[in-house]
């Protein structure tokens, strides 16, 4: 079975700092893989390069089979490689309820000039993920005016409002308080799960990574330090010391 | 075409370059700090060369002489920057929490204002005191007469201005204030930078400068209404090419633009007009962020 | 919607009234209907966020353009020539689009000011074929076929305007309430997350430039016919910044906006200079200012504080 995702000897360094050290990896249809990894230990710089932001220095990714380096983030979404972001990334002047039509419409690639937002979509679809992560009731408020949590939330609607097969979500869960941690994981891979989307998610919270991953990543400097079952990683001494500071 | 047409281009263009730089300058400066693009800096360059033509005629009825012409020159670019500058500050202040668009506009708004007072203090006759040129005396290079006013003067106060403001951003604590607020307006007044002082400050030195551009030019070209509108497109070429809040940056644009445009007066005159829109364009479509912006890496 | 056909339909017989009742003051609606029609084309770029400081330059072509036709082909329809004179707009516009969509704000804003200074220069300097800056004439041509004097011409023309800006308030609406209308606006607020979702900001914002692009050559053409001359003025900068200054006043919340502020600065400006004479351009200025002071998100925003407090009561 080919991987769906897979790097070869991707690097990348901003001025001597090496945000990408020689990385080798590949994930497969149906994983939940939990990155986790110290700050600037060049897990976003990963996924950035992986969805089109950054140039990587040398190396390739490849999704579903193909060549998809240095393609642009419109591209690679087209694809069906999405991301959701630690800081979320929402069109401030709409409502929320037009966020999410924006992202069903542009899914369809049904922009149109004659057709307006709110009939162009299918209906159903908007409702459902207003349902599922809990927006109804504000739907038609600015999305300015949420408050943070409900705007990671969106973010992450926004992001599986286009049914994509590999959903990249960078710390869905940080700015959550940790009561709310847990309805919001449940709530997200509910809507994975429905979708048979494959996930990766960056996670600093090991209950978090215990519970939802079926896979764990450690990122040290740049590199993949230890990469396998949650229990495996998480019990690794070195692991422990590094990234968990236990 | 010899090489004397050749150098008389060039020291036009350095010439033409000061003045463009001057106007620019304050112009980048002031963005740099308030972060508005100052339509009226058009007006100020207008008013600067007017009064400094006054000031020239009030003084030229006594002695007459160099310094007094010369004194004439910085006083009218002097009193229109502290007053003009301090002014606008004041009314932008009002829209300080507005959208730069909003902004812009208002500063459009007073351009428009200043065009008719311009109007109203000086008229619409031509406007033309060049004594100070003549009292500088001129100089012979390779058989070419140049006025030292133009071959030396206009070049010599432009790397003046800039080696001074360099200096005082440096290492003056006023100037340093100032870069720490064009940096991060945020975080230098938390860490107590009274930021509305400098802006006003920074406001009163950029139109002083804009100003000065006008004072300098006054001599060598007669003011009439809409000089300011011609300068002010100039010099937003200038920083749009530059790049935004460039000094030095700046200085080299202003250079390239001054002498492409006075080579084309003698070689290409059809093309005089439209050549700095020209360098801006081509140099915008190599480098889209302006010459010497170094890319921002976006957060996300 | 009946009450909305019902106010469009007031409004459209006042201004009739007016200019029936004080044929004086057709000119002036005439103007405010041209610079409304060209200030909707920065309205939708404003949409998006950006700013042109050149798009005068889509009057000034269409403008030449209408006068080199009745130079050429004496006789031409004005109808003819207005089709002509936007169609060229809008094919510049589509062209130079393609290069100017790869920047935002301020460079957005200069470069696009600093092509109209380019075809402002080449007008002014070519004057064998232009006039240089004396302009060239229109000589009054028919209007769908009839040839009528200047009272009636005017009028016709005010009627045919009235209609367009009917016409252009409702289709500029529609445009912004369209999918691709709500994508464009938000290359404002965040265009990196349209990247990510799939969709072009360069190609949403293209469409964007050349609706501009051709309702300023609309404008353009009208004013060329009810000038009678077409002068390089026409598209100097200060011109652009005009309309800039008429769609903010205007605000971008609603199409309408755009055209009760072209009227107020068409009145403003025109008894400006009955009172002050020269000095129009201060009070205007002053008048702006003003405006933007008490009115922060333009004359719509009359329209919704309306709205919202009629919603509170009900």
């Amino acid at each position: 079975m080919t991987a769906l995702l897979e790097t070869r000897g991707l690097s990348l360094s901003f001025g001597g700092i090496v945000a990408a050290d020689n990385i080798d990896f590949s994930l497969h249809e149906g994983e939940r893989l939990a990155v986790i990894g110290q700050n600037g230990a060049g897990k976003t710089t990963f996924i950035n390069i992986c969805t089109g932001l950054i140039k990587p220095d040398s190396g390739s990714v490849m999704f579903d089979g193909k060549v998809i380096t240095a393609r642009s983030p419109r591209d690679i979404v087209r694809r069906g490689m999405a991301r959701s972001f630690q800081i979320p990334q929402l069109f401030m002047e709409h409502t929320v309820r037009q966020c999410l039509e924006l992202s069903g419409v542009a899914r369809q690639r049904k922009l149109s000039l004659f057709t307006n937002l709110g009939k162009a979509n299918d209906g159903p679809g908007v409702d459902h993920i207003l349902e599922l992560v809990g927006l109804r009731e504000r739907q038609h408020e600015l999305c300015d005016s949420l408050p943070e949590g409900q705007r990671k939330l969106l973010d992450v609607a926004m992001s599986l409002m286009l049914r994509p097969r590999l959903l990249i979500m960078d710390e869905p869960t940080s700015g959550v308080s940790t009561e709310e941690k847990h309805d919001l994981m449940e709530i997200l891979m509910e809507a994975l799960e429905e979708q048979k989307t494959t996930s990766i998610f960056v996670e600093h919270d090991v209950d978090i990574v215990k519970r939802y991953a079926s896979r764990v990543a450690a990122w040290i400097s740049g590199a993949v330090a230890a990469d396998g079952a949650p229990d495996t990683v998480l019990a690794d001494p070195t692991i422990q010391r590094e990234v968990l500071g236990i | 075409m010899g090489v004397d047409t050749l150098l008389l281009a060039l020291i036009d263009g350095v010439s033409y370059a000061g003045l463009l730089f001057l106007v620019a300058l304050g112009l980048t400066f002031i963005f740099g700090v308030v972060r508005v693009l100052n339509v009226a800096h058009g007006s100020l360059y207008a008013f600067g060369g007017y009064s400094a033509a006054s000031m020239g005629i009030w003084f030229a009825q006594g002695a007459g002489s160099i310094t007094l012409s010369i004194l004439a020159l910085i006083l009218g670019a002097g009193i229109v920057g502290v007053i003009l500058g301090y002014g606008l500050m004041l009314l932008l202040h009002r829209f300080r929490d507005r959208d730069p668009i909003i902004q812009l506009l208002v500063t459009f708004g007073a351009f428009m204002v200043l065009e008719d007072v311009q109007v109203m203090i000086w008229g619409t006759q031509p406007y033309f005191v060049s004594d100070v040129m003549f009292q500088m005396g001129d100089t012979s290079l390779l058989g070419v007469v140049f006025m030292n006013y133009q071959l030396w003067f206009i070049p010599s106060v432009a790397l003046g201005v800039y080696v001074l403001l360099r200096w005082f951003l440096k290492h003056s604590l006023k100037g340093r204030q100032i870069i720490a607020v064009t940096h991060d307006r945020e975080v230098a007044t938390a860490l107590g930078v009274n930021a509305g002082r400098i802006a006003s400050f920074t406001f009163i030195i950029g139109a002083s400068l804009g100003a000065l551009g006008g004072a300098l030019a006054s001599p060598t070209t007669s003011l009439v209404p809409g000089v300011g509108a011609d300068m002010i497109v100039l010099s937003f070429a200038v920083v749009a090419t530059a790049g935004l809040g460039q000094i030095s940056g700046a200085l080299i644009v202003a250079l390239m633009i001054g002498i492409a445009r006075s080579l084309s007066v003698y070689f290409l005159p059809q093309f005089e007009v439209v050549m700095p829109y020209l360098i801006m364009m081509a140099v915008l479509l190599i480098r889209p962020q302006g010459l010497f912006t170094v890319a921002e890496a976006r957060r996300i | 919607m009946i009450k909305r056909l019902f106010i469009t339909g007031i409004v459209f017989l006042a201004v009739l009234g007016l200019s029936v009742a004080f044929p004086w003051m057709r000119v002036p609606l005439i103007m405010a209907l041209v610079y409304g029609t060209a200030a909707l084309g920065v309205v939708v770029l404003l949409r998006a966020g950006q700013i042109s400081f050149g798009h005068a330059m889509y009057m000034l072509i269409s403008g030449y353009t209408v006068a080199f036709l009745s130079e050429a082909f004496p006789g031409t329809d004005g109808i003819v020539l207005v089709l002509a004179g936007t169609g060229v707009s809008l094919v510049t516009g589509m062209v130079l689009g393609l290069f100017l969509v790869r920047y935002r704000g301020i460079f957005f804003g200069m470069l696009n000011l600093a092509i109209s200074m380019v075809i402002f220069t080449i007008v002014t300097k070519f004057y064998g074929m232009t006039g240089g800056s004396d302009g060239m004439r229109v000589p009054r041509p028919s209007l769908f076929g009839a040839d009528m004097d200047r009272a009636g011409y005017e009028a016709t023309l005010l009627i045919i305007l009235l209609i367009l800006a009917v016409v252009l308030v409702f289709s500029v609406q529609q445009f912004f309430r369209s999918s691709a209308g709500e994508a464009m606006a938000s290359i404002k607020t965040n265009e990196d997350r349209l990247e990510y979702l799939g969709v072009s900001a360069k190609k949403l914002l293209w469409q964007g430039y050349a609706v501009s692009a051709g309702l300023c050559g609309l404008a353009g053409a009208f004013y060329g016919l009810s000038q009678g001359l077409v002068t390089p003025e026409a598209g100097y900068w200060l011109k652009s910044g005009e309309l800039v200054f008429i769609s903010i006043l205007g605000g971008s919340a609603h199409a309408i906006g755009v055209f009760v502020a072209a009227l107020l600065f068409e009145f403003v400006k025109m008894y400006a200079s009955i009172l002050v004479g020269g000095s129009w351009q201060l009070v205007l200025g002053v008048t702006l200012i003003a405006i933007i002071y008490f009115l922060p998100d333009g004359l719509t925003s009359l329209l919704r504080k309306k709205r919202q407090t009629a919603e509170v009561r009900s």
